[in-house]
């Protein structure tokens, strides 16, 4: 919120340069944000007189005037219309900055004009500010404005007007009342807020205006008072200076006065016609199901019985707390206001507001939570001001009517257990000082303090403890050396995932980082069948939009989608990998949360393929100890290619899935080349870890052989392997493949893999013919399946 | 004989110092000290010499033999540095052609500050513990002393599941589960994932991510809190970082603060980065309310801690000079590659 330092200022005594203020009130807990002197960007305008008028010779609109600064007098040339001698206006001299641009002597149609008189709209300022001025027109001070005087000056302007942050727990400090008395505990000076009176009364309230509380759960407190003969006009100056720097536009005294008031005691005032309420009795209720009413706005809003309402014994006059009702708004002809001061429950206010879809300055003040205490004051504020303004004639006396009240709390005041609880050695005299002028009410032995009204966010120990450090400062509690703790490890299974991370870079891949949400469309495109399990995700209720409405059940989507936007910037080739969490609703939930597991999930084009993911599902899995793992044809999941997919099993066990997604798929996500993905379940992959041990170096010379098979196309090379080792048994101490062949000296519909065998003895020379033996019986076996040597 | 041993003394030198190259050296050798060389033939004759003329003779032919080997020595040596540096020269390559690039690939910026976080909590005896995302309101708010009703939970800002269960909008509910699961002492931080219900933009993600600090114990003060945090902020940032405390509001710690630290850019003399203060805010915290810890079945008379959460996006953003936040979601390898 907006406050001129002036406005504080009346109420404590503080003299300080701005960036000091704002550091100050910052550190004790009022957050300064910025501030800007109001007239910043005009300098060099002063009042002048206007000593005389002459038309110009060249010109029918111009006139040549001549002005008296004080210091001097000038020659300005002007355009308007309104300009008189003895009139006193704003004087932009050579040099002078405005906010539309800078100004200098010039001339205009020959004639030299040695600055330019300005517009209201030429200082930033309105009608709102300026409501005896035209727009149209040089601005008109008042004729006993002293001369050369900068206008920002006589304006107000020269003042500075600081932005506040202030935290929902203060709602204390959403007036400039609760500003200015932070203020005044900072700088340690006394707060003066003055209780304010009336003057002299006209006649008595009697039974003009009553009230009944019919929900006292709601209405925690409801004060008004009369005025008659309203004079409605513009407030005066300093009321629309103020007002204008707290960032609030100036109508008339009456709205002036409410607004005013409700941004110096943070209490929402209303004010209506009393003529439109029934008998002048008013009547605070829940309103009744359906029951309508046409807010000041001109939207008319249908109720229920969860909204209060100000209501006479008719029909409902205002939404309480929230905006008052078009009937009953204060009209030309109006001649007796009512000036209502009431407190209502925040919670009633909140869901009100809500389920109206409004927001007001009334609303957001009072669904913080506002102090009944502050009603009377408040009220008796703006009668003050009624009379200090002319605005009308104040009849005495008031309505005042509670509802349920709330007990202050009564808390121990402790001392030594603040200081061991901070860490710090304050004085006990510091802390009752700091309470004391916090409004805290100390108990004659000082043994308990009770908050102020205003303060509803002290409840307890830890509350008076936190007032008491935040005025010392949190800079003067000292800094605890740490005890030596020793240090905490990781627990295996991060130790693993942090394995697993390092193991994928190695092998050439980039970590991703993708958003957990999902939408039905993403698995539309993925292939996903409507009935399938995956489908049926944790739904967010109140999404931000159709694409972000599920949370994932699959990671393939979130990392297929970042494959395209590579795709799509022509990246050559991509080799990314995440783990990254799924999010599986399941039957039987305790507590209704879905499980979360990890995903090592691995995609790519263009270098990255099938083979290469293979490879390294391969490669760590005999880094973690988990030995050589089997990969299975797997043909029957719809959004992988179905002859170029795998499952991927480690002693027996299914432990994930590589393959090339769906060329549809792929399409679908705007991949135009082969992109591969694999899938890994980081639970599995854990339990399978073993301790890798040192086997022994090879002590004797191994023999190496080729072979090259032929057989039917579809035969797989696993079960050719297969045969080899089980024939060769551990004299084979490598197999690997380094040729697949189809072509010329070929049959068609066969191929040919070439096989390099590496055989060695554990504890003897292999003699040739030990090898050529255990050759010939895997070549004898392999013949029984129809796979013969490559002649 | 002394004449021809002298001759084939110059001549064999002689000869020796032309080798051109390791071969002519060899023929030259063989020609003179080789089985049929002239020397050989010379020391042949020994025989014919009267006893008083053979050890003379017999010096100077060894005298001979022994100076041409030496030369032949020496000249093959030579020769056989200059093949080396010819050779050498030869071989000389392009040094500033392109290396073979290793394909390596890269972390992830966002979880390399998390990683680096983690340690150093992890050395001040922390533990890293871990939950759910999709979290009980009961711990995302009620347990944490935000009541329904609490104008911090607007839906506005919360993604819902149903009236009981939301996406954590902080990674403060861990507090509450370490707490339920756990007794004192405890000290834990809590990396993970939250979401908000805000449009993206370059600063605002409805996906982001937090860490979590807790420490309870007996007698654990707000002193404890800024020499735990002090710390902190000098291993992540600089052992010359300063850091301040300002009151704030949390409605899960009481006093509440938000720790600053000096600008990194400007070392706290004030520039742009900074908007002229020289402090970055760096992480909320506070001593964690009595109430919270009652609830979650600790008695606050016998017990206190403190708490702090982080922003780990934002942290990444000014550790890398990235300027929007949803550059950590893209994934753009050209962005990956860069960091």
């Amino acid at each position: 919120m907006k406050v001129p330092m002036r406005w504080i200022t009346r109420y404590c005594d503080i003299k300080d340069d701005p960036h000091s203020f704002a550091s100050r009130m910052t550190m004790t807990g009022t957050m300064c944000e910025g501030y800007e002197l109001e007239g910043a960007a005009i300098s060099g305008v002063v009042t002048g007189r206007i000593l005389s008028v002459e038309p110009h010779r060249d010109s029918d609109h111009l006139r040549i005037c001549q002005l008296d600064i004080g210091s001097g007098s000038r020659q300005i040339v002007t355009g308007a219309a309104n300009v008189q001698p003895g009139q006193v206006v704003p004087v932009a001299l050579d040099g002078a900055k405005l906010p539309g641009g800078e100004i200098h002597t010039g001339t205009l149609r020959g004639v030299q004009s040695q600055g330019m008189m300005c517009s209201i709209g030429e200082l930033g300022l309105t009608l709102h500010d300026c409501p005896d001025c035209i727009e149209d027109g040089i601005m008109i001070l008042p004729d006993d404005t002293p001369l050369g005087l900068p206008i920002t000056e006589v304006m107000g302007m020269d003042d500075y007007i600081f932005e506040f942050e202030i935290t929902s727990n203060r709602v204390d400090c959403y007036g400039v009342e609760g500003i200015a008395r932070e203020a005044a505990v900072t700088y340690g000076v006394p707060f003066n807020f003055p209780k304010p009176r009336v003057e002299r009364t006209h006649g008595e309230l009697g039974s003009t205006l009553t009230v009944r509380n019919d929900t006292p759960e709601n209405c925690l407190r409801y004060t008004g008072a009369v005025v008659k003969n309203v004079r409605v006009k513009p407030s005066p100056k300093w009321m629309r200076t103020l007002l204008r720097q707290a960032g609030v536009r100036p109508i008339n005294n009456i709205v002036d006065i409410t607004n005013f008031v409700m941004l110096e005691y943070n209490q929402p005032m209303h004010a209506f016609d009393l003529r439109f309420v029934k008998d002048g009795g008013i009547v605070v209720r829940q309103a009744k199901q359906g029951e309508a009413l046409e807010t000041l706005d001109g939207v008319v809003r249908k109720l229920d019985p969860s909204m209060m309402v100000i209501a006479d014994s008719e029909k409902a006059i205002a939404v309480a707390g929230v905006m008052g009702g078009e009937f009953s708004s204060i009209v030309d002809d109006t001649n007796s206001v009512i000036f209502e001061s009431a407190c209502f429950r925040a919670q009633s206010v909140r869901s009100t507001a809500k389920a109206l879809g409004m927001r007001t300055d009334a609303s957001s003040r009072y669904d913080k939570g506002l102090d009944p205490e502050n009603t009377m004051p408040a009220l008796m504020r703006a009668l003050e001001l009624v009379e200090q303004l002319d605005a009308g004639d104040v009849v005495g006396g008031f309505v005042d009517v509670r509802g349920v009240q709330r007990e202050l709390p009564v808390i121990p005041f402790q001392p030594e257990r603040i200081n061991r609880f901070l860490g710090a050695e304050i004085d006990r005299g510091f802390m009752l000082d700091v309470l004391r002028r916090l409004e805290f009410t100390v108990s004659q032995d000082e043994s308990t303090v009770t908050p102020p009204s205003f303060r509803g966010d002290i409840e307890g120990f830890a509350d008076v403890a936190e007032e008491v450090a935040r005025f010392y400062g949190y800079d003067r509690i000292p800094v605890a050396v740490q005890p030596t703790v020793p240090s905490a490890l990781p627990t295996p299974i991060q130790r693993f995932q942090r394995q697993l991370r390092q193991l994928s870079v190695a092998g050439g891949y980039y970590e991703i980082n993708s958003p957990s949400f999902m939408s039905q469309k993403q698995l539309d495109q993925l292939l996903v069948p409507k009935d399938h399990p995956l489908r049926r995700g944790v739904h967010i209720s109140n999404p931000l939009g159709e694409d972000t409405s599920y949370m994932r059940t699959t990671i393939i989507p979130a990392m297929l989608e970042i494959l395209s936007r590579n795709y799509n910037s022509r990246a050559e080739s991509a080799a990314l990998f995440e783990i990254g969490s799924e999010y599986l609703p399941y039957e039987g939930s305790p507590d209704g949360l879905p499980k979360e597991p990890d995903r090592l999930i691995y995609g790519g084009y263009g270098e990255v393929d099938f083979y290469s993911l293979k490879g390294m599902a391969q490669e760590i899995a005999s880094t973690i100890g988990a030995g050589r793992l089997t990969f299975r044809r797997q043909s029957e999941i719809p959004w992988f290619h179905p002859g170029r997919t795998a499952d991927i099993l480690c002693g027996g066990q299914k432990i994930g899935v590589v393959g090339e997604i769906h060329p549809t798929a792929a399409e679908n996500y705007g991949i135009k080349t082969r992109v591969a993905v694999m899938e890994l379940s980081v639970e599995q992959l854990f339990a399978l870890r073993r301790e890798l041990k040192y086997q022994g170096l090879p002590r004797f010379p191994a023999v190496t052989r080729d072979l090259s098979l032929v057989c039917d196309e579809r035969s797989e090379s696993g079960s050719i392997e297969q045969v080899i080792r089980d024939c060769c048994g551990e004299l084979l101490e490598k197999i690997t493949v380094f040729d697949v062949y189809r072509g010329a000296g070929i049959d068609p519909g066969s191929k040919s893999i070439a096989y390099s065998l590496t055989l060695r003895g554990r504890d003897r020379t292999l003699t040739d013919s030990e090898v050529d033996s255990a050759i010939a019986l895997a070549l004898k076996a392999l013949e029984e399946k129809g796979i013969r040597i490559r002649s | 004989m002394k004449q021809k041993l002298e001759k084939i003394r110059s001549e064999a030198l002689s000869r020796v110092a032309q080798a051109a190259s390791l071969q002519e050296l060899e023929e030259a050798r063989v020609v003179y000290l080789g089985k049929k060389g002239e020397l050989t033939a010379i020391l042949k004759q020994m025989g014919g010499l009267s006893p008083e003329e053979r050890p003379a003779m017999g010096q100077l032919a060894n005298e001979v033999r022994t100076a041409i080997g030496d030369g032949i020595a020496q000249r093959r040596q030579q020769l056989e540095k200059q093949e080396l540096e010819s050779r050498l020269s030869a071989e000389s390559i392009d040094v500033t052609l392109p290396g073979k690039d290793p394909r390596i690939g890269r972390l992830h910026p966002l979880k390399r500050v998390q990683d680096e976080v983690s340690e150093i909590f992890l050395g001040m005896g922390f533990d890293v513990v871990d939950g759910p995302e999709v979290e009980l309101d009961l711990y995302n708010f009620e347990m944490l002393n935000i009541p329904k009703g609490h104008p911090a939970r607007d839906t506005q800002d919360t993604f819902y599941i149903d009236d009981n269960i939301v996406l954590r909008t902080q990674t403060s509910p861990m507090q509450v589960r370490t707490m339920l699961e756990r007794k004192p002492p405890i000290r834990i931080i809590a990396p993970g994932r939250c979401y908000r219900s805000d449009t993206p933009d370059a600063t605002h993600s409805p996906v982001f991510h937090q860490i979590e600090g807790m420490a309870i114990d007996k007698g654990i003060t707000m002193a404890d809190l800024k020499g735990t945090l002090e710390i902190f902020a000098k291993k992540l940032y600089g052992p010359d970082t300063r850091v301040r405390f300002r009151p704030h509001h949390f409605p899960f710690t009481e006093p509440s603060a938000e720790m600053d630290g000096t600008c990194f850019r400007c070392g706290g003399k004030g520039c742009r980065f900074c908007k002229g203060e020289g402090w970055i805010e760096i992480l909320g915290c506070g001593m964690i309310h009595p109430k919270v810890l009652r609830d979650c079945g600790i008695d606050p008379e016998v017990y206190s801690g403190w708490a702090f959460g982080m922003g780990l996006d934002r942290l990444t953003m000014f550790r890398y000079d990235i300027d929007d936040i949803r550059l950590l979601f893209e994934n753009d390898l050209r962005f990956l590659r860069q960091i």
